[in-house]
């Protein structure tokens, strides 16, 4: 029997409470917008207002649930009676305010802004990662720049940073909204890069002006996510993939992560949240991808191994409370932050390392294939991946376990490169060995999906039952922090479940200050987990997120097979290859270990 | 623990009950003691005060006074106020960087050599105005920096005979 008591974070993560997530009713007052006269909340700001009428302001540094830095000016509208403009981001209603959003002067003003960012930003939308999605472009053209204004000479040389094997960073397309510092320090608590220099020399950089390989830098990729032009890019493998699916001695083998399928249609054009796993994986076949596996397979493997480690740490008095190892930007946040925490870290690879080196053992041996002649592909909603793929611990004679992480948008752009339509393709199966999965391996894609496939299997190993309702309603939802007591067969388990690493921090420092209630930990790095994860379609908002966890859940939902453990095909790799959970071919292929960092912090 | 580690840790002591306010006035202190911001003395700064070092490093770049090599043996600042632009400080400046092939703020690697350039040194008169290791020289031209700099390396390797 499992008990569950509902903690105060948790009261808010029910699905319709989170649309709303207020308590007390605001005073409302009113105000005028362009000669109408709407309703405001007292204390919020005028875009806040303005945006729920549907009136669009546009902005480029403004960035949702994070306090106005009021930096770029472009959300500037007049107030009567008041001289000059002000910033909508930054700048509170008042009783009886009546603004203009679009006067001639507003609009003069921010084409004007946007002309002067435009003098040192290079001519080359053309060539340019970000073209067709960059708020600078889109500004431009809904303005109506059509000429260059102002011509500034470029200050200093800036050189691109292709030091990391995540993340490119192009200084001269950068237009210092400060975004992705933002992001890094307030959601992230990493801080791998701010503003040097002063004036006119001003950049975004790492400290001592070295590459972001140097850095404190996780790879993440929230900041692609939220810089506006592009200034900042995953660093792409497309074309060495299409090299390994033209070279006729390469077997070509690519998996695919969880939250793929529930973004990859916004790709497309398609409406966020819609699930289009089938599609997807005749898409992959259509690419030329030879064999096409499911990362939530190996999520299964994952629940099964972690699981087991768990069991084994609670028994023997290991080192508690266990922290989950399937993000890799949160690996090497612990690395460089927290190495006393190293010994915490579950030694499971991540799914995805885990079906890297299944493809080149198992796999292998079975279609009698060499592993040098393997590809293993995997596409991911995640930068980090890139990083994690091309750690030394993650090969096995020289011969990586994955050679190459596309995101969701390479995939996007390949699929589009061959023509392919999404919403008119036939939906196919995944490949067996790997295909088949537990909708448990399906929802890894949402914050708290770890830690619920976790319970629902620790239950069945402790009491030898399955749980009746396997829906576990406080690990759900786009919370920051959730936190489950569960009594399982007698066992008193305190589990929490974290999404940004801003909040992994708070807890890890908990947890350092004496905090004992807890065993086991899920951290995510990404806020929202890997359906929000830096590789993710650009321009996606906490609605889409959301959209996309839904689906997740919907998928849960209807799912025939709900549990990790009975995974038919999980069962008969353990029977045929791996002998048992934490046994020592298990070790060899599915473990791993972590090593601290010398970076600067 | 290795010299300059005691010597900012002593430092850092002196401010032991300060906040994220006093990393000026530390960092000056820092420059003082060592000749420059070394990459140990800000991480040790930054755990001091909580603060990431991308963030110190990006406090310290925003003003000229500090820098991040050691100085050379020869150092050498060159006055980009407003007289002696008009007098052609520029021009003194791009010798100066062809000359010893450095930028403002740079070191060269025989150590024997580091560039700086300051706002004013109240010294209008001399203009253009340069000092080599805080001795004033005035009314330099192009020509007249190649020239210092022959002596400083001359002077140099007299000292080591």
């Amino acid at each position: 029997m499992v008990c569950v008591c509902l903690r105060r974070e948790d009261a808010e993560t029910a699905w319709n409470e989170l649309d709303t997530g207020i308590t007390e009713t605001p005073k409302m007052i009113g105000i005028e917008a362009d000669g109408r006269a709407i309703e405001a909340k007292a204390g919020e700001t005028i875009l806040t207002a303005l945006r729920r009428e549907g009136i669009h302001v546009p902005t480029l540094c403004h960035m949702e649930g994070l306090e106005p830095s009021g930096a770029c000016r472009l959300c500037v509208v007049e107030i009567e009676g008041a001289g000059g403009m002000v910033p909508a981001c930054s700048y509170p209603v008042a009783d009886g305010m009546k603004l203009k959003t679009c006067s001639t002067r507003v609009l003069e003003a921010r084409k004007t802004i946007v002309e002067l960012l435009l003098s040192n930003h290079p001519d080359d939308c053309l060539y340019c990662v970000r073209s067709g999605k960059c708020d600078l472009q889109n500004l431009a053209v809904d303005l109506g720049v059509r000429q260059r204004r102002y011509q500034q000479p470029r200050a200093i040389r800036q050189e691109m940073d292709v030091s990391s094997p995540s993340i490119v960073r192009d200084p001269s397309k950068c237009i210092l909204c400060g975004r992705c510092v933002r992001v890094c320090e307030e959601v992230q608590s990493v801080s791998a890069i701010d503003f040097v220099g002063r004036g006119s020399r001003a950049q975004i950089g790492p400290a001592f002006g070295g590459g972001l390989n140097l850095s404190s830098c996780i790879n993440c990729g929230q900041c692609i996510v939220v810089c506006p032009t592009g200034a900042l890019a995953e660093k792409s493998n497309v074309q060495d993939v299409l090299a390994a699916l033209a070279d006729p001695e390469k077997t070509v083998v690519v998996q695919h992560a969880p939250a793929v399928s529930v973004s990859l249609a916004e790709e497309a054009g398609l409406k966020p949240g819609s699930d289009i796993d089938g599609r997807m994986v005749a898409a992959l076949r259509r690419v030329g991808f030879d064999w096409v596996f499911d990362t939530s397979f190996t999520a299964d493997l994952t629940i099964m191994e972690e699981g087991s480690e768990l069991v084994e740490r609670v028994k023997t008095g290991g080192v508690l409370p266990m922290l989950t190892s399937c993000s890799p930007g949160w690996i090497k946040f612990v690395e460089s932050f927290y190495p006393d925490f190293m010994p915490n870290v579950s030694t499971c690879k991540s799914p995805q390392q885990m079906m890297g080196a299944l493809i080149k053992s198992f796999f292998a041996e079975r279609e009698k294939l060499d592993p040098k002649n393997i590809v293993s592909v995997s596409i991911m909603p995640c930068t980090a991946k890139k990083f994690e793929c091309s750690r030394p611990e993650m090969s096995n004679n020289y011969t990586p376990d994955v050679d190459y992480v596309l995101t969701t948008r390479e995939l996007g752009q390949l699929i589009r490169m061959f023509g392919l339509d999404l919403s008119g393709l036939e939906p196919e199966a995944a490949d067996s060995p790997f295909g088949e999965r537990s909708s448990a391996g399906k929802i890894f894609g949402a914050s708290g999906g770890v830690m619920e496939a976790a319970v629902r299997s620790a239950h069945f190993l402790l009491t030898g039952k399955e749980l009746e309702e396997l829906r576990i309603q406080p690990l759900r939802g786009l919370n920051g922090v959730k936190e489950l007591r569960a009594n399982i067969g007698g066992v008193e388990i305190g589990a929490a479940v974290v999404s940004g690493l801003g909040n992994a921090r708070n807890l890890l420092d908990q947890v350092r200050a004496g905090r004992d209630d807890l065993h086991f930990i899920e951290v995510m790095t990404c806020p929202g987990g890997c359906i929000a994860g830096g590789g993710q379609p650009i321009g996606a908002d906490s609605d889409a997120a959301r959209l996309r966890m839904k689906s997740l859940y919907n998928i849960d939902q209807e799912a025939q097979l709900r549990v990790s453990h009975k995974n038919p095909w999980v069962i008969r790799l353990y029977e045929e290859y791996l002998g048992k959970p934490l046994g020592e071919k298990s070790h060899k292929l599915l473990h791993t270990k972590y090593c601290e960092r010398d970076v600067p912090v | 623990m290795s010299e300059n580690a005691k010597k900012v840790g002593a430092i850092l002591d002196k401010y032991s009950h300060a906040g994220r306010d006093a990393l000026i006035p530390i960092l000056q202190e820092i420059q003082e003691a060592l000749g420059f911001l070394s990459k140990d003395a800000i991480a040790q700064t930054g755990k001091r005060l909580g603060l990431p070092a991308s963030k110190i490093y990006g406090v310290a770049t925003f003003y000229n006074q500090f820098r991040f090599q050691p100085k050379g043996r020869h150092h050498i600042t060159i006055c980009r106020g407003t007289a002696c632009h008009v007098k052609g400080s520029d021009k003194v400046l791009d010798s100066a960087c062809s000359t010893l092939k450095l930028q403002p703020g740079q070191t060269s690697r025989d150590r024997m050599f580091s560039l700086e350039t300051v706002a004013c040194m109240g010294a209008c008169g001399l203009a253009p105005v340069i000092t080599i290791n805080e001795e004033f020289n005035a009314k330099v031209n192009p020509r007249k920096i190649v020239r210092l700099a022959q002596d400083c390396k001359e002077h140099s390797t007299e000292e080591k005979k």
